[in-house]
Protein backbone atom coordinates (compact mmCIF):
# COMPACT_ATOMS: atom_id res chain seq x y z
CA UNK A 1 0.00 0.00 0.00
CA UNK A 2 1.03 3.22 -0.74
CA UNK A 3 2.72 5.52 2.37
CA UNK A 4 0.02 8.47 3.01
CA UNK A 5 2.50 11.34 1.55
CA UNK A 6 2.79 9.67 -1.90
CA UNK A 7 -1.17 9.19 -1.93
CA UNK A 8 -1.27 12.98 -1.50
CA UNK A 9 1.34 14.09 -3.97
CA UNK A 10 -0.19 11.23 -6.57
CA UNK A 11 -3.33 13.57 -6.13
CA UNK A 12 -1.95 16.44 -6.10
CA UNK A 13 0.09 16.01 -9.36
CA UNK A 14 -3.77 16.04 -11.36
CA UNK A 15 -4.14 19.44 -10.27
CA UNK A 16 -1.33 20.48 -12.34
CA UNK A 17 -2.48 21.30 -16.11
CA UNK A 18 -0.69 22.03 -18.92
CA UNK A 19 0.87 25.56 -19.42
CA UNK A 20 0.34 26.63 -15.61
CA UNK A 21 2.40 28.85 -13.43
CA UNK A 22 2.48 27.47 -10.24
CA UNK A 23 3.98 28.15 -6.96
CA UNK A 24 4.78 25.42 -4.71
CA UNK A 25 5.04 25.61 -0.72
CA UNK A 26 8.19 24.51 1.16
CA UNK A 27 7.73 20.71 2.46
CA UNK A 28 5.54 18.21 0.99
CA UNK A 29 4.65 20.50 -1.73
CA UNK A 30 7.95 20.64 -2.84
CA UNK A 31 8.07 16.81 -3.38
CA UNK A 32 5.77 17.41 -6.10
CA UNK A 33 8.01 19.66 -8.91
CA UNK A 34 10.06 16.15 -9.01
CA UNK A 35 7.14 14.40 -10.28
CA UNK A 36 5.24 16.57 -13.12
CA UNK A 37 6.19 15.10 -16.30
CA UNK A 38 7.95 17.66 -18.36
CA UNK A 39 5.84 17.55 -21.37
CA UNK A 40 2.89 19.31 -19.04
CA UNK A 41 4.37 22.19 -19.12
CA UNK A 42 4.73 24.53 -16.60
CA UNK A 43 6.23 27.05 -14.83
CA UNK A 44 7.25 26.75 -11.56
CA UNK A 45 7.39 29.93 -9.28
CA UNK A 46 9.76 30.59 -6.52
CA UNK A 47 8.85 33.79 -4.89
CA UNK A 48 12.69 34.68 -3.83
CA UNK A 49 12.91 35.73 -7.57
CA UNK A 50 12.94 33.07 -10.25
CA UNK A 51 9.96 31.89 -12.50
CA UNK A 52 11.03 28.79 -13.90
CA UNK A 53 12.03 26.14 -10.97
CA UNK A 54 14.37 23.33 -12.94
CA UNK A 55 15.70 20.14 -11.04
CA UNK A 56 18.33 19.87 -8.51
CA UNK A 57 22.39 20.80 -9.93
CA UNK A 58 24.38 17.57 -10.36
CA UNK A 59 26.59 16.88 -7.98
CA UNK A 60 29.56 19.75 -8.10
CA UNK A 61 27.25 21.99 -10.52
CA UNK A 62 25.54 23.68 -7.53
CA UNK A 63 25.52 27.81 -7.77
CA UNK A 64 24.90 29.43 -4.12
CA UNK A 65 23.17 32.25 -6.33
CA UNK A 66 20.21 30.11 -7.97
CA UNK A 67 18.05 28.77 -4.89
CA UNK A 68 14.44 28.37 -4.18
CA UNK A 69 12.43 29.74 -1.81
CA UNK A 70 13.47 26.26 0.25
CA UNK A 71 17.12 28.07 0.18
CA UNK A 72 17.51 24.59 -1.49
CA UNK A 73 20.27 24.37 -4.51
CA UNK A 74 18.01 24.42 -7.84
CA UNK A 75 18.53 25.03 -11.52
CA UNK A 76 16.75 27.11 -14.21
CA UNK A 77 14.84 25.75 -17.15
CA UNK A 78 15.11 27.03 -20.76
CA UNK A 79 12.95 30.38 -20.71
CA UNK A 80 13.15 31.13 -17.00
CA UNK A 81 13.71 34.58 -15.14
CA UNK A 82 14.99 36.13 -12.37
CA UNK A 83 13.47 39.24 -10.64
CA UNK A 84 13.58 41.10 -7.04
CA UNK A 85 11.41 40.34 -4.28
CA UNK A 86 8.57 43.26 -4.75
CA UNK A 87 8.24 41.61 -8.39
CA UNK A 88 7.90 38.20 -7.05
CA UNK A 89 5.26 39.05 -4.99
CA UNK A 90 3.46 41.55 -7.58
CA UNK A 91 3.14 38.15 -9.64
CA UNK A 92 1.59 36.81 -6.94
CA UNK A 93 -1.01 39.25 -5.16
CA UNK A 94 -1.77 40.52 -8.36
CA UNK A 95 -3.38 37.18 -9.37
CA UNK A 96 -0.75 36.47 -12.08
CA UNK A 97 -0.14 32.61 -10.53
CA UNK A 98 -2.26 30.15 -11.43
CA UNK A 99 -2.11 27.45 -8.50
CA UNK A 100 -0.26 27.52 -5.31
CA UNK A 101 -0.27 24.10 -3.39
CA UNK A 102 0.65 24.90 0.26
CA UNK A 103 1.35 22.28 3.12
CA UNK A 104 -1.11 23.24 6.30
CA UNK A 105 -1.37 22.98 9.76
CA UNK A 106 -5.07 22.96 10.28
CA UNK A 107 -8.02 23.46 7.66
CA UNK A 108 -11.28 24.59 8.94
CA UNK A 109 -14.97 23.86 7.34
CA UNK A 110 -15.23 27.63 5.79
CA UNK A 111 -11.72 27.16 4.25
CA UNK A 112 -9.49 29.07 6.96
CA UNK A 113 -5.74 28.21 6.83
CA UNK A 114 -3.42 27.89 9.57
CA UNK A 115 0.16 26.72 8.60
CA UNK A 116 2.71 29.22 10.24
CA UNK A 117 3.22 29.27 13.94
CA UNK A 118 2.22 27.07 17.20
CA UNK A 119 1.30 29.26 20.28
CA UNK A 120 3.83 28.10 22.81
CA UNK A 121 6.38 27.04 20.39
CA UNK A 122 8.80 29.54 18.81
CA UNK A 123 7.92 31.64 16.09
CA UNK A 124 9.41 31.40 12.78
CA UNK A 125 7.98 33.40 10.53
CA UNK A 126 4.88 33.39 7.92
CA UNK A 127 7.28 33.53 5.20
CA UNK A 128 5.23 34.43 1.89
CA UNK A 129 2.37 32.13 3.10
CA UNK A 130 -0.19 35.08 4.03
CA UNK A 131 0.85 36.23 0.59
CA UNK A 132 0.43 33.15 -1.43
CA UNK A 133 -2.78 32.60 -0.20
CA UNK A 134 -4.53 36.41 -1.12
CA UNK A 135 -3.05 36.33 -4.51
CA UNK A 136 -3.10 32.71 -6.33
CA UNK A 137 -6.00 32.03 -8.33
CA UNK A 138 -6.42 29.04 -7.26
CA UNK A 139 -5.15 27.88 -3.12
CA UNK A 140 -4.71 23.90 -3.11
CA UNK A 141 -3.97 22.45 0.64
CA UNK A 142 -2.02 19.52 0.85
CA UNK A 143 -1.55 17.60 4.41
CA UNK A 144 -2.06 14.54 6.33
CA UNK A 145 -5.55 14.31 7.42
CA UNK A 146 -4.82 13.50 11.09
CA UNK A 147 -1.81 15.08 13.24
CA UNK A 148 0.81 12.39 15.67
CA UNK A 149 -2.35 12.30 18.10
CA UNK A 150 -4.73 10.57 15.92
CA UNK A 151 -6.33 14.41 16.17
CA UNK A 152 -8.07 15.23 12.97
CA UNK A 153 -6.64 18.48 11.52
CA UNK A 154 -9.33 18.92 9.25
CA UNK A 155 -11.77 21.06 11.87
CA UNK A 156 -14.91 23.29 12.57
CA UNK A 157 -12.90 26.00 13.35
CA UNK A 158 -8.66 26.62 13.79
CA UNK A 159 -7.49 26.41 16.40
CA UNK A 160 -4.09 27.80 15.96
CA UNK A 161 -3.45 31.78 14.74
CA UNK A 162 -4.79 31.91 10.54
CA UNK A 163 -2.59 31.86 7.44
CA UNK A 164 -5.44 33.10 5.64
CA UNK A 165 -9.80 33.31 6.24
CA UNK A 166 -11.68 31.53 3.87
CA UNK A 167 -9.19 31.10 1.76
CA UNK A 168 -8.10 27.41 0.68
CA UNK A 169 -10.42 26.15 -2.43
CA UNK A 170 -9.46 22.37 -2.70
CA UNK A 171 -7.85 20.24 0.36
CA UNK A 172 -6.04 16.81 -0.58
CA UNK A 173 -5.28 14.34 2.31
CA UNK A 174 -3.93 10.79 2.38
CA UNK A 175 -7.82 9.98 2.93
CA UNK A 176 -9.84 12.45 0.78
CA UNK A 177 -10.54 15.50 -1.60
CA UNK A 178 -12.84 18.53 -0.32
CA UNK A 179 -13.71 21.60 -2.17
CA UNK A 180 -15.05 24.59 -0.54
CA UNK A 181 -17.59 27.37 -1.88
CA UNK A 182 -18.91 30.25 0.27
CA UNK A 183 -17.94 29.16 3.51
CA UNK A 184 -18.96 25.36 3.37
CA UNK A 185 -17.10 22.25 2.50
CA UNK A 186 -17.55 18.98 0.51
CA UNK A 187 -16.32 15.63 0.01
CA UNK A 188 -15.63 15.64 -3.52
CA UNK A 189 -13.20 12.52 -3.71
CA UNK A 190 -12.28 9.45 -1.94
CA UNK A 191 -8.36 8.54 -1.95
CA UNK A 192 -7.64 5.07 -2.95
CA UNK A 193 -8.15 2.54 -0.30
CA UNK A 194 -10.31 5.56 2.05
CA UNK A 195 -14.33 4.62 2.61
CA UNK A 196 -16.48 7.38 3.82
CA UNK A 197 -17.02 6.11 7.21
CA UNK A 198 -12.95 6.43 7.76
CA UNK A 199 -13.21 9.95 6.37
CA UNK A 200 -15.84 10.62 8.81
CA UNK A 201 -14.37 9.41 11.58
CA UNK A 202 -11.64 11.67 11.24
CA UNK A 203 -12.88 14.23 10.18
CA UNK A 204 -13.95 16.65 12.84
CA UNK A 205 -15.64 19.29 10.46
CA UNK A 206 -18.98 19.16 8.96
CA UNK A 207 -19.29 18.69 5.50
CA UNK A 208 -20.86 17.54 2.68
CA UNK A 209 -20.85 14.60 0.78
CA UNK A 210 -20.74 15.21 -3.09
CA UNK A 211 -23.81 13.48 -4.72
CA UNK A 212 -21.11 11.50 -7.28
CA UNK A 213 -20.06 9.55 -4.08
CA UNK A 214 -22.22 6.27 -3.40
CA UNK A 215 -25.69 8.01 -3.81
CA UNK A 216 -27.50 10.04 -1.06
CA UNK A 217 -25.56 9.26 1.85
CA UNK A 218 -24.63 12.83 3.75
CA UNK A 219 -22.73 13.65 6.77
CA UNK A 220 -22.48 16.15 9.26
CA UNK A 221 -24.77 18.52 9.53
CA UNK A 222 -26.70 18.78 6.02
CA UNK B 1 30.79 60.87 -9.49
CA UNK B 2 33.23 58.01 -7.59
CA UNK B 3 31.92 56.02 -4.68
CA UNK B 4 34.17 53.66 -4.58
CA UNK B 5 35.31 53.29 -0.75
CA UNK B 6 38.98 51.53 0.67
CA UNK B 7 37.37 48.72 2.01
CA UNK B 8 34.20 48.03 4.16
CA UNK B 9 35.07 48.85 7.21
CA UNK B 10 36.15 52.11 5.97
CA UNK B 11 32.43 51.62 4.09
CA UNK B 12 30.03 51.39 7.58
CA UNK B 13 32.39 53.19 9.42
CA UNK B 14 29.91 56.03 9.83
CA UNK B 15 27.09 53.56 11.28
CA UNK B 16 26.30 54.62 14.43
CA UNK B 17 24.78 52.92 17.21
CA UNK B 18 20.93 52.17 17.29
CA UNK B 19 20.69 52.63 13.47
CA UNK B 20 17.86 51.22 11.19
CA UNK B 21 19.76 49.11 8.51
CA UNK B 22 17.68 47.35 5.74
CA UNK B 23 19.75 43.98 4.70
CA UNK B 24 19.36 42.11 1.20
CA UNK B 25 19.57 38.55 0.96
CA UNK B 26 17.26 35.37 1.31
CA UNK B 27 18.23 32.98 3.24
CA UNK B 28 22.13 33.58 2.88
CA UNK B 29 21.89 34.18 -0.83
CA UNK B 30 22.96 37.40 -1.97
CA UNK B 31 24.24 38.62 1.56
CA UNK B 32 26.11 41.38 1.90
CA UNK B 33 28.79 39.24 3.98
CA UNK B 34 31.50 41.31 3.92
CA UNK B 35 29.81 44.84 5.32
CA UNK B 36 27.95 42.28 7.76
CA UNK B 37 31.66 41.28 8.55
CA UNK B 38 32.52 44.49 9.34
CA UNK B 39 30.02 45.62 11.18
CA UNK B 40 30.32 42.91 13.51
CA UNK B 41 34.30 43.49 13.75
CA UNK B 42 33.11 47.20 14.51
CA UNK B 43 30.65 46.47 17.11
CA UNK B 44 27.89 49.23 16.51
CA UNK B 45 25.20 47.94 18.95
CA UNK B 46 21.67 48.57 19.17
CA UNK B 47 20.39 48.00 15.51
CA UNK B 48 17.62 47.41 14.17
CA UNK B 49 17.81 44.76 11.32
CA UNK B 50 15.10 44.64 8.22
CA UNK B 51 15.83 41.69 6.48
CA UNK B 52 14.08 38.86 5.31
CA UNK B 53 16.11 36.44 7.39
CA UNK B 54 18.28 36.85 10.23
CA UNK B 55 20.81 33.93 8.44
CA UNK B 56 22.19 31.20 10.27
CA UNK B 57 23.81 30.85 13.98
CA UNK B 58 27.14 31.66 12.46
CA UNK B 59 27.23 33.15 9.34
CA UNK B 60 25.13 36.23 7.66
CA UNK B 61 23.11 38.42 10.18
CA UNK B 62 23.84 35.37 13.08
CA UNK B 63 27.20 37.09 13.57
CA UNK B 64 25.75 40.28 14.44
CA UNK B 65 23.10 38.23 16.83
CA UNK B 66 25.62 36.23 18.41
CA UNK B 67 27.52 39.83 19.48
CA UNK B 68 24.56 40.83 20.47
CA UNK B 69 24.50 44.05 18.24
CA UNK B 70 21.08 43.61 17.29
CA UNK B 71 18.41 45.27 19.35
CA UNK B 72 15.33 44.36 16.61
CA UNK B 73 14.23 42.46 14.01
CA UNK B 74 11.90 43.26 10.96
CA UNK B 75 11.99 39.91 8.82
CA UNK B 76 9.30 37.16 7.19
CA UNK B 77 11.14 34.19 8.51
CA UNK B 78 13.50 33.68 11.09
CA UNK B 79 13.68 29.66 11.72
CA UNK B 80 17.02 28.50 10.98
CA UNK B 81 19.10 30.04 13.93
CA UNK B 82 19.20 29.24 17.57
CA UNK B 83 20.57 32.32 18.76
CA UNK B 84 17.73 34.25 17.69
CA UNK B 85 15.70 31.57 19.38
CA UNK B 86 17.50 32.32 22.85
CA UNK B 87 17.75 35.91 22.22
CA UNK B 88 14.26 36.09 21.65
CA UNK B 89 12.44 34.06 24.46
CA UNK B 90 15.19 35.68 27.10
CA UNK B 91 13.75 38.86 25.66
CA UNK B 92 16.73 40.80 24.52
CA UNK B 93 15.51 40.77 21.02
CA UNK B 94 12.44 42.23 19.43
CA UNK B 95 10.98 40.93 16.61
CA UNK B 96 8.30 42.09 13.84
CA UNK B 97 6.91 39.13 11.74
CA UNK B 98 6.25 40.69 8.78
CA UNK B 99 4.48 38.58 5.43
CA UNK B 100 7.46 38.30 2.63
CA UNK B 101 5.21 40.20 0.16
CA UNK B 102 4.48 42.74 2.73
CA UNK B 103 7.63 43.54 3.51
CA UNK B 104 9.03 43.68 -0.09
CA UNK B 105 6.01 46.00 -1.16
CA UNK B 106 6.99 48.08 2.30
CA UNK B 107 10.55 48.43 1.31
CA UNK B 108 9.64 49.17 -2.02
CA UNK B 109 7.07 51.82 -1.17
CA UNK B 110 9.68 53.24 1.49
CA UNK B 111 11.91 53.76 -1.07
CA UNK B 112 9.67 55.03 -3.51
CA UNK B 113 8.09 57.55 -1.31
CA UNK B 114 4.89 56.21 -0.75
CA UNK B 115 4.16 55.97 3.07
CA UNK B 116 1.49 53.57 2.97
CA UNK B 117 -0.32 50.90 1.01
CA UNK B 118 -3.12 48.69 0.92
CA UNK B 119 -3.09 44.53 0.79
CA UNK B 120 -4.58 41.67 1.61
CA UNK B 121 -2.23 39.43 3.39
CA UNK B 122 -2.47 39.09 6.89
CA UNK B 123 -6.37 40.05 7.41
CA UNK B 124 -8.09 38.15 10.16
CA UNK B 125 -4.51 36.93 11.39
CA UNK B 126 -2.45 38.20 14.64
CA UNK B 127 -0.66 40.50 11.45
CA UNK B 128 -3.73 42.57 11.15
CA UNK B 129 -3.64 43.60 15.12
CA UNK B 130 -3.63 47.47 15.48
CA UNK B 131 -3.74 48.29 11.74
CA UNK B 132 -6.65 49.75 9.90
CA UNK B 133 -8.81 47.79 7.71
CA UNK B 134 -10.43 48.88 5.13
CA UNK B 135 -13.29 47.25 1.96
CA UNK B 136 -12.61 47.81 -1.67
CA UNK B 137 -14.88 45.94 -4.27
CA UNK B 138 -15.98 43.31 -1.47
CA UNK B 139 -12.44 42.33 -0.40
CA UNK B 140 -10.70 43.57 3.59
CA UNK B 141 -7.24 44.80 2.70
CA UNK B 142 -4.87 45.98 5.69
CA UNK B 143 -3.15 49.36 5.72
CA UNK B 144 0.41 48.80 5.32
CA UNK B 145 3.41 51.22 5.84
CA UNK B 146 6.61 52.22 3.89
CA UNK B 147 10.01 51.52 5.16
CA UNK B 148 12.58 53.96 5.02
CA UNK B 149 16.18 52.89 7.10
CA UNK B 150 19.08 55.16 7.98
CA UNK B 151 21.26 52.52 6.12
CA UNK B 152 21.36 49.48 3.70
CA UNK B 153 23.64 47.28 3.18
CA UNK B 154 23.10 45.46 -0.42
CA UNK B 155 25.47 42.73 -2.12
CA UNK B 156 25.59 42.99 -6.27
CA UNK B 157 27.05 40.68 -8.50
CA UNK B 158 28.94 43.64 -10.53
CA UNK B 159 28.84 47.44 -9.89
CA UNK B 160 30.78 50.46 -11.73
CA UNK B 161 32.30 53.02 -9.39
CA UNK B 162 28.81 55.26 -9.98
CA UNK B 163 27.29 53.04 -8.12
CA UNK B 164 24.95 51.00 -10.81
CA UNK B 165 24.50 47.22 -9.70
CA UNK B 166 23.92 44.33 -11.58
CA UNK B 167 22.75 41.49 -9.56
CA UNK B 168 23.44 37.27 -10.65
CA UNK B 169 20.43 35.15 -10.57
CA UNK B 170 18.35 34.58 -7.25
CA UNK B 171 21.25 36.89 -5.50
CA UNK B 172 19.12 39.93 -6.40
CA UNK B 173 16.08 38.95 -3.73
CA UNK B 174 15.92 41.80 -2.15
CA UNK B 175 18.63 43.51 -2.58
CA UNK B 176 17.19 46.17 -5.06
CA UNK B 177 14.48 47.20 -2.65
CA UNK B 178 16.93 47.69 0.43
CA UNK B 179 18.92 49.93 -1.65
CA UNK B 180 16.25 52.05 -2.64
CA UNK B 181 14.71 52.32 1.28
CA UNK B 182 18.29 52.92 2.66
CA UNK B 183 18.83 56.88 3.14
CA UNK B 184 22.31 55.91 3.07
CA UNK B 185 22.73 53.17 0.73
CA UNK B 186 26.50 50.92 0.76
CA UNK B 187 27.04 48.60 -1.84
CA UNK B 188 29.34 45.66 -2.25
CA UNK B 189 30.33 43.45 -5.35
CA UNK B 190 32.00 40.99 -6.54
CA UNK B 191 33.64 42.97 -9.28
CA UNK B 192 33.82 46.25 -9.83
CA UNK B 193 34.10 47.86 -13.33
CA UNK B 194 34.80 51.38 -14.51
CA UNK B 195 32.06 53.77 -15.40
CA UNK B 196 30.58 53.19 -18.66
CA UNK B 197 31.51 48.99 -18.95
CA UNK B 198 28.04 48.16 -17.87
CA UNK B 199 25.17 48.13 -20.56
CA UNK B 200 22.59 51.13 -19.34
CA UNK B 201 19.99 48.29 -20.40
CA UNK B 202 21.52 45.64 -18.18
CA UNK B 203 21.44 47.48 -14.83
CA UNK B 204 19.10 46.52 -12.22
CA UNK B 205 20.00 49.16 -9.35
CA UNK B 206 20.96 52.94 -10.82
CA UNK B 207 23.50 54.32 -9.00
CA UNK B 208 21.20 57.06 -7.99
CA UNK B 209 20.17 54.74 -4.79
CA UNK B 210 23.84 53.57 -3.93
CA UNK B 211 26.20 56.04 -1.84
CA UNK B 212 29.17 54.44 -1.54
CA UNK B 213 30.68 50.85 -2.90
CA UNK B 214 32.87 48.64 -2.24
CA UNK B 215 34.64 45.64 -3.51
CA UNK B 216 34.30 42.29 -1.49
CA UNK B 217 37.12 40.38 -0.67
CA UNK B 218 37.00 36.40 0.04
CA UNK B 219 33.25 35.48 -1.25
CA UNK B 220 32.48 32.87 0.88
CA UNK B 221 28.42 32.33 -0.77
CA UNK B 222 27.38 30.03 1.72
CA UNK B 223 24.58 27.60 0.85
CA UNK B 224 22.06 26.75 3.32
CA UNK B 225 20.70 23.42 1.68
CA UNK B 226 23.02 21.55 -0.83
CA UNK B 227 20.71 19.59 -2.98
CA UNK B 228 21.77 17.95 -5.91
CA UNK B 229 20.11 15.22 -8.51
CA UNK B 230 21.88 12.15 -7.29
CA UNK B 231 21.17 10.67 -3.69
CA UNK B 232 23.33 11.97 -0.89
CA UNK B 233 26.73 10.35 -0.83
CA UNK B 234 26.57 8.59 -4.02
CA UNK B 235 29.31 10.31 -5.60
CA UNK B 236 31.38 10.60 -2.90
Amino acid sequence: MKSSRSKIVSRALEEIKSGMYINLGIGMPTLIANEIPAERGVMLQSENGLLGIGPYPEDGLEDADLINAGKETVTAVSGASCFDSAESFAMIRGGHVDLAILGGMEVAENGDLANWMIPGKMVKGMGGAMDLVHGAKRIVVIMEHVNKQGESKVKRFCELPLTGQRVVHRLITELAVFDFHGGEMTLVELQPDATLEEVREKTEAYYQVSTGLLGTEKEGRS
Amino acid sequence: MDKLARSAEEAIRNIPDGATIAVGGFGLCGIPENLIAALRDRGTSGLTIVSNNCGVDDWGLGLLLANRQIKKMVSSYVGENKTFEQQFLNGELEVELVPQGTLAERLRAGGAGIPGFYTPAGVGTPVAEGKETRTFDDRAYLLERGIKTDYALVKAWKADTCGNLVYRRTSRNFNPLAAAAGKVTIAEAEEIVDIGALDPDEIHTPGIFVQHVVLGRHYEKRVERRTTRSPKGENE
